[in-house]
């Protein structure tokens, strides 16, 4: 069983994702946050592989992605880096990032040393359903891999039932509509949203990404969803200072 | 053949809608509607009748005489930059204003390179009273600064693009970004047949009418309404795709794109995507991009801020595998010279976007007698500075 399946039937609810960009803050600390996350009590990580023109990230993900790719990360290394993480890191990791990178690699050769790493499911905003569904999804499903797809307040019932007929993992659904790193804000409106997709009763557990940045606000995604996706507030968190004292400062928050 | 869209919003092997779901509802929306809207009467009446009377259309197609005697063909002008605003940009800002307003949309963002876009978008918020936001490279807000002051003065916000090259591709993003963050209220006025579909198609109906008007032309002028050859600059390329429009189903018309060679194709600094470029996806559509091995955009350079741009939009990436359009490059001082050259010959200062389509003359061999169509995409007012720069004036 794929590991992403495995924790949300083992788990099922209070599930703490955490995102963090592949070769930042130094190109080779991919391994050891992984490493220290899974320690301080993550369930599952998503892995960003970085991109020249992230636009459905804000910018503290952004400059993080611009600092990898300075420092020379590609997709090659960090498949390396990846299958030294599996010597150690058991729980769930998810790789994040933008089709172009993915298309140039070679979807087949993408998904292949995904499997071969240890990956078990992909994020990539920029896929289209429609493109994934002719495509990709056999490819995908041939490497054991999970494709997660974005649900947003916007996004119809009718395609939200096509989305969750297409996944096999969880469905992400963002708190808003936004790029990366605003502020969770749980008025009646997204409170409305959340509950009814609570109610489609989806073949696919959720997890809450996007503005997630507190206790709190992890306890507000975890009532209408099995979980919520930190990302921005991390990312901020291990700019500067020693790696491993705060990440775990940072995971304490919320596993306390 | 098909060189136009077909109903999955592709042109062959280039096109779709690359889009995180964020964007999703917006562009659907856009793909559901602009079609109906754009082809009800009510819209096309309202829309020629800002053309004519606000834009000025029909923008002349004067025969340069001089220009003529000295390749020893018949050299016409398509001359864009008698436009109000100066570019032909304003031919889609007018159709998107419309076409944003049947949609309800009360904000408007757009992107700009050398600020002709970012003009023609302010300006007809300021003919509707709509809000206006304009993202703009911070090198670019450097360089052309009398339109940053046109954009302000017309009442947009102008914001700068401090990411990656700080160029239009940078402006792009942030748009793009804006976007997302304003799903329900914003129309975002895309300047090129670029993004994702139905962008490319909707961006190059608006601009069409350059190349309508010019078979009329052609026919009082020549008495043939196909000439030998159309040649149109290209950085997301909508002039030229305005200009080849009524011609890419007339086969035996060549028509030529003229990419941005930068200081020379192979030095590191050029934006000649068809040489440079390899398939891919970037601001949502697929199509032909500079790029590196691993998939990471590449920064372009050119000495027109208008064609620094890493892509083409994909009806030209279509045209150019299947090699109905002929894609070429001049260099930044090839242009520049072409820009005097028509000044001094012709009393018309052109963009520096347009001077590159007009240096190609220099590499053509003609027999005589040959019709050609340049189109003179815009006037050369906003690059005084690097003109006077260039040549010491």
């Amino acid at each position: 069983m794929n590991r992403i399946n495995k924790i949300f039937k083992e788990k099922k609810n209070n599930i703490l994702s955490i995102y963090y960009t592949a070769g930042y803050p130094g190109l080779g600390d991919t391994v050891a946050i992984a490493a220290a996350l899974e320690k301080a009590g993550a369930d599952m990580l998503e892995i960003g592989f970085p991109y020249s023109d992230p636009v459905a990230d804000g910018p503290v993900i952004q400059a993080s992605s611009k600092l990898s790719l300075d420092q020379g990360m590609d997709l090659n290394l960090l498949f390396e880096q990846l299958k030294e993480l599996r010597k150690t890191v058991t729980i769930p990791v998810l790789l994040m990032g933008y089709v172009n990178p993915v298309l140039q690699y070679g979807v087949e050769r993408f998904c292949k040393a995904c499997a071969e790493a240890g990956v078990d499911g992909c994020i990539v905003p920029d896929l289209p359903m429609v493109e994934y569904e002719e495509f990709y999804k056999d490819v995908f499903l041939k490497y054991g891999l999970s494709n997660i797809f974005l649900v947003t307040p916007q996004t119809s019932v009718e395609r939200i039932h096509k989305i969750d007929s297409l996944s096999n993992g969880f469905i992400y659904l963002l708190s808003s509509s936004a790029t990366t790193g605003q502020n969770l804000q749980v008025s009646d409106t997204t409170e409305a949203y959340f509950s009814r997709i609570a109610d489609l009763k989806l073949n696919n557990p959720t997890m809450i990404g996007f503005g997630i940045s507190s206790k709190e606000t992890f306890d507000k995604a975890c009532k209408y969803a099995n979980g919520g996706i930190i990302g921005t507030a991390f990312v901020k968190a291990i700019a500067a200072g020693n790696l491993e004292d705060n990440i775990k400062a940072f995971m304490t928050k919320f596993t306390s | 053949m098909n060189y136009f869209v077909n109903e999955k919003g592709y042109y062959g092997d280039f096109g779709g809608a690359y889009i995180p779901e964020m964007l999703y509802p917006n562009v659907e929306e856009l793909r559901q509607n602009y079609l109906k809207i754009i082809e009800d009467a009510e819209f096309q009446k309202e829309f020629h009748a800002l053309l004519k009377d606000y834009v000025g259309r029909p923008s002349p197609l004067y025969l340069a005489k001089r220009l003529s005697e000295k390749y020893n063909a018949n050299i016409f002008l398509k001359r864009e930059d008698l436009n109000h605003t100066g570019a032909h940009k304003i031919n889609n800002t007018i159709g998107q204003i419309l076409l944003a307003e049947k949609l309800g949309k009360k904000r408007i963002i757009a992107e700009t390179g050398a600020g002709q876009h970012g003009v023609a978008t302010a300006t007809v918020c300021a003919l509707r009273g709509l809000e206006c936001v304009v993202y703009m490279g911070e090198i670019d807000i450097q360089r052309q600064a009398p339109n940053v002051a046109r954009m302000k003065m017309l009442g947009a916000k102008v914001v700068s693009a401090v990411s990656g090259s700080k160029t239009l591709k940078d402006a792009t993003n942030e748009a793009m970004r804006d976007w997302i963050n304003n799903p329900v209220d914003t129309h975002y006025i895309i300047g090129s047949v670029v993004g994702p579909h139905p962008y490319p198609d909707m961006v190059s109906i608006f601009q069409s009418i350059i190349s309508e008007e010019t078979k009329k032309q052609l026919i009082e002028q020549t008495g043939n309404d196909q000439p030998d050859y159309v040649l149109a600059c290209v950085g997301g390329g909508s002039n030229a795709m305005g200009m080849f429009y009524h011609f890419i189903n007339d086969e035996n018309v060549k028509l030529i794109a003229i990419e941005a060679g930068g200081k020379g194709v192979d030095t590191g600094f050029s934006a000649a995507t068809t040489f440079l470029g390899k398939e891919g996806v970037l601001h949502g559509s697929r199509s032909i991009l500079m790029q590196t091995a691993d998939g990471q955009v590449v920064e372009p350079h050119s000495v027109s801020a208008g064609l620094d741009y890493p892509g083409i939009g994909p009806q030209h990436a279509h045209l150019f595998k299947t090699t109905r359009a002929e894609y070429v490059s001049i260099t930044d001082d090839e242009a520049l010279d072409a820009g005097l050259l028509c000044t001094q010959m012709e009393g018309i200062i052109p963009a520096i976007e347009s001077a590159h389509a007009l240096a190609h003359l220099e590499k053509m061999k003609f027999k005589g007698g040959e019709n050609v169509v340049v189109c003179l995409s815009g006037r050369g007012d906003k690059d005084m500075d690097t003109y006077m720069k260039h040549f010491g004036f």
